[in-house]
C-alpha cells in the first residue's frame, strides 16, 4: 500500500494550498494545471501503461465538454448528471474508436494517425453542426451555485478538480497493481508475446482506451463548468491532444504521478516564458516542444524516472535497436 | 445534377491540386518507407518553406519558381541536419520516441513561425498569378498547370536518384533490410538523414509551387499534411507510385466533395476516405502486405 499512502499525502498537501494561497490568479494557474494533469492521466492509462500513443485525445476531451454544455443549455439537464453523462459519452466515443482501430489491428504510427483523424473529423463536424452552436460555440449560463456545479470561489473549483485528479491517481494506482494492468504492460512491451501467453490484447487495449477516454472526457466536462464556454477549436483542436500526451511523457509515462509532475513542470515553464518574454503568441508552445524533445533525449523515462531508484528494465535499449 | 461544364473543370482542378498534394505525400512516404515513422514535422516544414519562398520574393524579388533551386537544397540540408542532430540522437532508436520527437519539432517550428511572423496570412502578387490558358472547353490557371508539370519532373528525378545513384541504392537497401545494409558497410545514420533530407526537399519544392497561387501563415502546412497522410495511407505507406496516384485521387475527391457538400464539409470527405482505408485496408491500395 506504499503507493496509495503517497497519493493520500500528495492530495492532502495539495488540498491545503487554498488555505494558504488566496490569490485568484495563483489558484487559476493551479486549476488549469490540475485540469491538464487530469487530461494527461487519461492519456497515460492508454499511452503510458498500454503503449498506444494517441495523438487525438481531444476527441474525448471535446466530447465530454460538448455533451455537458449541450445537455445543460439545450435540454435543461442539471450540471451534475450532465457531468456524468459527458464523461460516459467520452468513454463511449473511446470505446467505439478503440473497437474500430484495434479490430483493424492498427498500431504505432497508424494508431497515432487514425486517432488524430477522428479528432479532426469531430472538430469539423462540431464547427458546422447547429447543435454545437457551429462556429459560435456554446455558452453555459452563469449560475454560481453548487447545485449547478459552479462556484463563486476559485478554491471550491480547485477542490473539485483536485478530487477528480485524486480519483484518477487512485484509478492509475489500482490499474498498476491489478492483473489487468499487468496484461496492459505486457501488451506495451511486446504485443505478440503477450498474445502468445494468452492475453486477449484486443480486450485489454479496448478496456484501457475506454477508461482513458472517460478520464480525459471528465477533464473536458470540468473545463466547461469552469470556463462556461466551448467551441470546436477548444474542444477538438490539436492543442488539447498535444497537452494530453505532453504531460505524461514529460513527467513519466506509465507512472502514477507522471501526468501530475509533467503538468506542473509544463505549465510552470509556460508561465515562466510568458513572464520573461511577455505574452507573445506561440511562446509557451515553443517551450513545450523543446521540453518534449529534451526529455525524450535525456530522460526517456520522464522526469520521475530521473529520481526513481528503480533501474531501467534490463536489455530494453538493446531490444529497441533490433 | 451537375452538367459536364461544371464537372470537368472541377475534376481538372482537382487533378492539379492533387499533384501538389502528391508531392507533399511523396516526401512523407519516402521517409516512412525507410525510417518507418510518420514524420509529424512535415506540415511545419511545409509552412517554413512557404515562408522562405514568401521572403525570397518579398525581400529579394526572387520569383518562387526560381527560388525553388535555392530553397530545395537549403531544406535538404535542414532536413539532413534535423535527422542527424536532433531526431536520431534524441530518440535512441525507438520508434515511439521518434514519433514524439517529430511531433515536438513540429510544435517548435510552427510556433517559432507564429512567434516571428504572427498569425497573419500573407500572399505574394505575381503578374501571371491569374493568367489562364484556354483549353477549349475550360480555362486553367497557369500556376496550377506549372505545378502539375513540375510534380512529374520531380517524381522522375526522384525515381532517377533512387535507381541510378549509389545513394539511392543504399536508401533502398536500408528500407529493405536495415541490419543487412549495415553489415555491408552502409552508414545507416547517414542514409536515414539523406532520406529525411530528400523528403524535406520534396516539401520545399511543393511550397515553392504553391506560393504563387496560395497564402502562407504559420499553420498553413497542417491542412496539407493531413491530406498528405490520407494520400500516403491510401497509396500504401512507403509506395512512391501510390503517393502519386493517391494524390491525384484525393485532389479529385476533395474538389468534387467540395462541389457537392460545400467547402468545410469537403474536407470531411477526405478524412472519411482516410479512416475507412485505414480500418479496412491499412496497407493501402498499392502497399505490400506488412
Amino acid at each position: 500500500m506504499k503507493g496509495f499512502g503517497t497519493i493520500v499525502l500528495v492530495i492532502a498537501v495539495l488540498a491545503a494550498v487554498p488555505l494558504v494561497v488566496h490569490s485568484n490568479s495563483a489558484l487559476n494557474f493551479l486549476v488549469i494545471m490540475l485540469l491538464t494533469a487530469l487530461a494527461g492521466q487519461g492519456w497515460n492509462i492508454l499511452g503510458g501503461y498500454g503503449g498506444q500513443y494517441s495523438f487525438g485525445h481531444a476527441a474525448f476531451f471535446g466530447t465530454g465538454a460538448y455533451v455537458t454544455a449541450i445537455l445543460q443549455v439545450r435540454y435543461g439537464v442539471n450540471a451534475w448528471p450532465g457531468f456524468a453523462l459527458g464523461t460516459a459519452a467520452g468513454a463511449l466515443v473511446g470505446a467505439v474508436i478503440g473497437a474500430l482501430t484495434f479490430r483493424a489491428g492498427l498500431r504505432g504510427s497508424y494508431f497515432a494517425l487514425v486517432t488524430l483523424a477522428f479528432a479532426e473529423v469531430l472538430r469539423i463536424l462540431a464547427s458546422v453542426a447547429p447543435i454545437t452552436g457551429a462556429g459560435v460555440g456554446t455558452l453555459v449560463k452563469l449560475d454560481l451555485h453548487a447545485s449547478a456545479l459552479q462556484f463563486e470561489s476559485r478554491a471550491a473549483f480547485y477542490w473539485v478538480i483536485l478530487a477528480l485528479v485524486a480519483a484518477s491517481l487512485v484509478i492509475a494506482h489500482a490499474i498498476e497493481r491489478s492483473r489487468f494492468g499487468a496484461w496492459l504492460i505486457a501488451v506495451r512491451e511486446n504485443e505478440d508475446a503477450a498474445r502468445a501467453l494468452g492475453v486477449d490484447a484486443f480486450k485489454v487495449k479496448l478496456g484501457a482506451m475506454t477508461i482513458s477516454a472517460a478520464i480525459t472526457a471528465a477533464a473536458g466536462c470540468f473545463y466547461v463548468q469552469y470556463f462556461l464556454f466551448v467551441d470546436s477549436g477548444i474542444a477538438y483542436g490539436t492543442r488539447m491532444s498535444i497537452e494530453a500526451l505532453l504531460t505524461p511523457i514529460i513527467g513519466g509515462a506509465g507512472t502514477v504521478f507522471g501526468p501530475l509532475v509533467g503538468a506542473l513542470v509544463v505549465k510552470a515553464l509556460g508561465e515562466g516564458a510568458t513572464f520573461v518574454a511577455g505574452d507573445a503568441p506561440g511562446l509557451n508552445l515553443i517551450v513545450y516542444g523543446c521540453v518534449l524533445v529534451l526529455v525524450i533525449a535525456f530522460a526517456p523515462r520522464g522526469l520521475i524516472g530521473l529520481f526513481s531508484w528503480r533501474r531501467a528494465p534490463a536489455g530494453k535499449r538493446e531490444a529497441a535497436h533490433g | 445534377m451537375f452538367s459536364p461544364v461544371i464537372l470537368i473543370p472541377a475534376i481538372l482542378n482537382g487533378l492539379m491540386t492533387g499533384a501538389v498534394y502528391a508531392l507533399v505525400a511523396l516526401g512523407l512516404t519516402l521517409i516512412y518507407g525507410v525510417l518507418h515513422i510518420i514524420n509529424f514535422a512535415h506540415g511545419a516544414l511545409l509552412s517554413a518553406a512557404m515562408f522562405a519562398a514568401f521572403f525570397a520574393f518579398h525581400l529579394f524579388g526572387i520569383d518562387p519558381y526560381v527560388a525553388t533551386f535555392l530553397i530545395a537544397p537549403l531544406f535538404f540540408a535542414f532536413g539532413y541536419g534535423l535527422q542527424r542532430l536532433a531526431i536520431d540522437p534524441a530518440s535512441h532508436g525507438d520508434d515511439r520516441n521518434m514519433l514524439l520527437v517529430t511531433l515536438g519539432l513540429a510544435i517548435v517550428i510552427e510556433n517559432v513561425l507564429l512567434y516571428a511572423f504572427r498569425a497573419d496570412t500573407r500572399t505574394i502578387d505575381l503578374p501571371y498569378a491569374f493568367d489562364t490558358i484556354n483549353v477549349g472547353f475550360t480555362f486553367l490557371a497557369i500556376p496550377r498547370v506549372i505545378g502539375f508539370a513540375a510534380v512529374f519532373v520531380v517524381a522522375i528525378l526522384l525515381w532517377a536518384i533512387m535507381n541510378m545513384t549509389d545513394t539511392g541504392k543504399a536508401i533502398r537497401a536500408v528500407a529493405r533490410e536495415k541490419l543487412g545494409a549495415e553489415l555491408s558497410g552502409i552508414d545507416v545514420a547517414h542514409i536515414y538523414a539523406m532520406t529525411f533530407g530528400l523528403g524535406t526537399a520534396c516539401v520545399a519544392i511543393a511550397a515553392c509551387l504553391l506560393m504563387p497561387s496560395f497564402y502562407v501563415n504559420p499553420t498553413v502546412g497542417d491542412a496539407f499534411v493531413l491530406v498528405a497522410f490520407t494520400i500516403v495511407v491510401l497509396g500504401g505507406m512507403g509506395s512512391v507510385p501510390g503517393a502519386l496516384i493517391g494524390g491525384l485521387v484525393v485532389g479529385v475527391v476533395e474538389s468534387l466533395s467540395g462541389l457537392f457538400l460545400g467547402d468545410s464539409l469537403g474536407q470531411i470527405g477526405i478524412f472519411l476516405v482516410f479512416i475507412v482505408v485505414l480500418l479496412v485496408r491499412p496497407t493501402g491500395l498499392f502497399g505490400a502486405k506488412a
